[in-house]
């Protein structure tokens, strides 16, 4: 892609400060925004086709839609920026390259929707974006661009940080409503929905950081030029964070609908020497995995789903030939496990139980009839949880064992693993070894 | 002994506070702000931030003991914390945290009698592109990611830099 848009200053020198920024045609946007109103600007975002990139990829200009003109509350802008999902690094690099982007677009955001108070929630662990952040909403502070009678105009908006404890769970967005009223973050019920009762039962929008770093742009060009940037329904341009057996690891920013293929190849450099593809996961590691067949399916959330997945987060983990799918199957069951709040039994006990049978088949323990277990577990937890944790465990679980059956059999047949014990060492001697045992 | 924060750190407990709505939300960062100044989170720490955010002490226990930043044990000086999942694993993630358990002499979970080191295997910390990786808490409160330490030289670099700053780090068993 030749113009960057999301990525722009990720390269510049100093990119994250406000002069340069400024140079860049920044917060223009923000004083053109101020002069269109509310319901203009919430229909270019429709026109936009921009979906949200916290992994639901609900439309972000329906969701503005439903947010209450009117309420008695202040009402709350909050920032999902607890990126957790394994596989997923894309939100903290805008954070810690671009903060005033993502500044932007939250000021433009609570002008279009009436909010007055924002939150960033930020996993804990990030500090470093945390403190990017902070210094950027300073200057912004300093230039009138937050605070109190906002370029002259009847509009105060306050902007804060707010930094998480360290779980996953708080990613959900009601637990990082839970998270933000300073309490464990465990998931609640909905309805009702955040636009309704959010933050401090107040309406509150929840948007991912990918999501509201869009807007300036949007802004600046109109929904239809984002729009353009992509396929049917799944608008402009993306970050891709690529990880896995590849070349070259990393986040690129491509256009909604590019193939995982022109991914993998013209931005990933291709799987590693020695590494034939086997399997790749789309969008975090709660999608089902997928198999090399499919790699000309276009990112895009149906596309994805056509193609026997979903698009999730849009970042890839591809996995080579000497990958065991039983152990992956049984590493992300635990970390569900270790994830789960505790609050509903079939996600508390479902995943608990999923990750003993799964390791039991790795140590040479398995039985033919795990299998059915495994999938009688996940019919159990699907759509009987409070949250879509719940389905995290099963969808990906049940997708190796029904995509990877003949590899199970063969663990449960030959009692033990074939595979080398993790499928990359990073010395090359150890390297070649792992090759070797999986041939 | 009575805890009491610092000068510094009450004027930034102040601007946390004046952050919400009201006090209870305040509690995340708050307990940040309690450990680095305290250097883990006892029952003493939650009774000072409970009295301070006037909240049932029962309020701060269950969000300290929900969320794993939090020390609920002191930690070594450098906490290393060492990413295991998915991406990381393919690039030698278990390696790295082997090759910390040889060179500490401990094995994951467990701590340095000296105080120095504190090793954990811990989940994604978005920064699957740049595997293997860890991060470091130190005992101030500073946080920092390392990444790519896919070789034997950056790995010793590393380490040697850490212990180069052990010395001007406190130990969190003396911080309270
Ligand atoms: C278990 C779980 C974890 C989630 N983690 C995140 C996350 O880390 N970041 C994020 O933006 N959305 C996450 N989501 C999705 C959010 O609930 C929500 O859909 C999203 O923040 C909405 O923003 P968007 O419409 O801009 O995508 C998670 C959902 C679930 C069920
Ligand atoms: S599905 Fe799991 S994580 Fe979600 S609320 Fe229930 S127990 Fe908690
Ligand atoms: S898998 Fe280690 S940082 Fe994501």
């Amino acid at each position: 892609m030749e113009e960057l848009f999301l990525s722009r200053n990720f390269k510049i020198e100093n990119g994250h400060t406000l002069p340069v920024y400024e140079s860049g045609g920044g917060y223009q946007r923000l004083k053109k925004a101020l002069n269109m109103d509310s319901a203009t600007i919430i229909d270019e975002v429709k026109k936009s086709n921009l979906r949200g990139r916290g992994g639901a990829g609900f439309p972000t200009g329906v969701k503005w839609g439903f947010m209450p003109k009117e309420s008695e509350l202040p009402k709350y802008l909050t920032v999902n920026a607890d990126e957790g999902e394994p596989g997923t690094f894309k939100d903290r690099y805008i954070m810690e390259l671009d903060p005033h982007l993502l500044i932007e677009g939250c000021i433009i955001t609570a002008w279009t929707l009436g909010l007055r108070y924002g939150y960033i929630y930020v996993r804990g662990e990030l500090q470093f974006a945390i403190r990017r952040l902070e210094a950027a909403i300073k200057e912004a502070y300093a230039k009138g661009y937050l605070g109190q009678k906002i370029q002259g105009k009847d509009f105060d908006f306050d902007l804060y940080v707010h930094p998480s404890g360290g779980a996953y769970i708080c990613g959900e967005e009601t637990g990082m409503i839970e998270g933000l009223e300073g309490k464990p973050g465990q998931p609640r019920m909905k309805p009702p929905f955040p636009a309704v009762v959010g933050a401090f039962n107040a309406p509150t929008l929840v948007n991912n950081v990918e999501t509201i770093a869009a807007i300036p742009w949007i802004i600046e060009r109109g929904g239809e030029w984002w729009a353009s940037m992509g396929i049917e329904k799944n608008g402009g341009p993306k970050l891709y964070g690529l990880s896995g057996h590849i070349k070259k690891p990393g986040v690129y920013e491509a256009p909604s609908g590019v193939s995982v293929r022109e991914l993998l190849e013209d931005y990933g450099g291709g799987m590693l020497d020695g590494s034939d593809l086997k399997g790749y996961i789309p969008g975090g590691s709660s999608c089902r995995v997928m198999l090399p067949d499919t790699l000309d399916a276009l990112m895009g959330f149906e596309s994805m789903r056509e193609a026997g997945s979903s698009l999730g987060t849009g970042c890839i983990t591809f996995m080579d030939h000497t990958t065991c799918m039983v152990r992956i199957a049984g590493r992300l069951a635990h970390f569900y496990h270790h994830e789960s709040c505790g609050q509903c039994t079939p996600c508390r006990e479902g995943s608990g139980w999923a990750t003993k049978v799964l390791d039991q088949i790795e140590n040479g323990n398995g039985r033919m009839e795990d299998l059915d277990l495994l999938l009688d577990i996940c019919d159990n937890i699907e759509g009987n949880t409070i949250c879509a944790l719940g389905d995290s465990i099963s969808i990906p679980v049940r997708s190796y064992v029904e995509l990877f059956t003949q590899e199970f059999e063969d663990h449960i047949r030959r009692k033990g693993c074939p595979f080398p014990a993790w499928s990359l060492r990073s010395s090359a001697s150890t390297r070649a070894e792992a090759v070797a045992g999986a041939e | 002994m009575a805890l009491a924060f610092s000068e510094e750190s009450e004027a930034k407990f102040n601007e946390l506070v004046s952050r919400y709505p009201n006090t209870r939300a305040a509690l995340l960062p708050a307990l940040f702000l309690a450990q680095e100044e305290f250097g883990w989170i006892s029952v003493e720490v939650m009774d000072y931030l409970a009295e301070r955010l006037e909240l049932p002490p029962s309020q701060v226990l269950t969000t300290a003991t929900f969320y794993t930043m939090y020390n609920k044990q002191p930690v070594g000086k450098c906490h290393v914390q060492v990413c295991t999942t998915l991406s990381c694993a393919f690039r030698g993630g278990y390696e790295l945290l082997e090759r910390f358990e040889d060179r500490l002499g401990i094995k994951r979970g467990e701590s340095t009698p000296d105080g120095n080191w504190t090793l954990t295997e811990v989940e994604c910390l978005a920064s699957c592109g740049s595997a293997p990786m860890f991060q470091l808490t130190d005992s101030k409160g500073n946080m920092e990611y390392f990444e790519d330490l896919d070789s034997e030289e950056k790995f010793e670099t590393v380490v040697k830099e850490l212990e180069s700053r052990l010395p001007n780090l406190p130990d969190p068993r003396d911080m309270h």
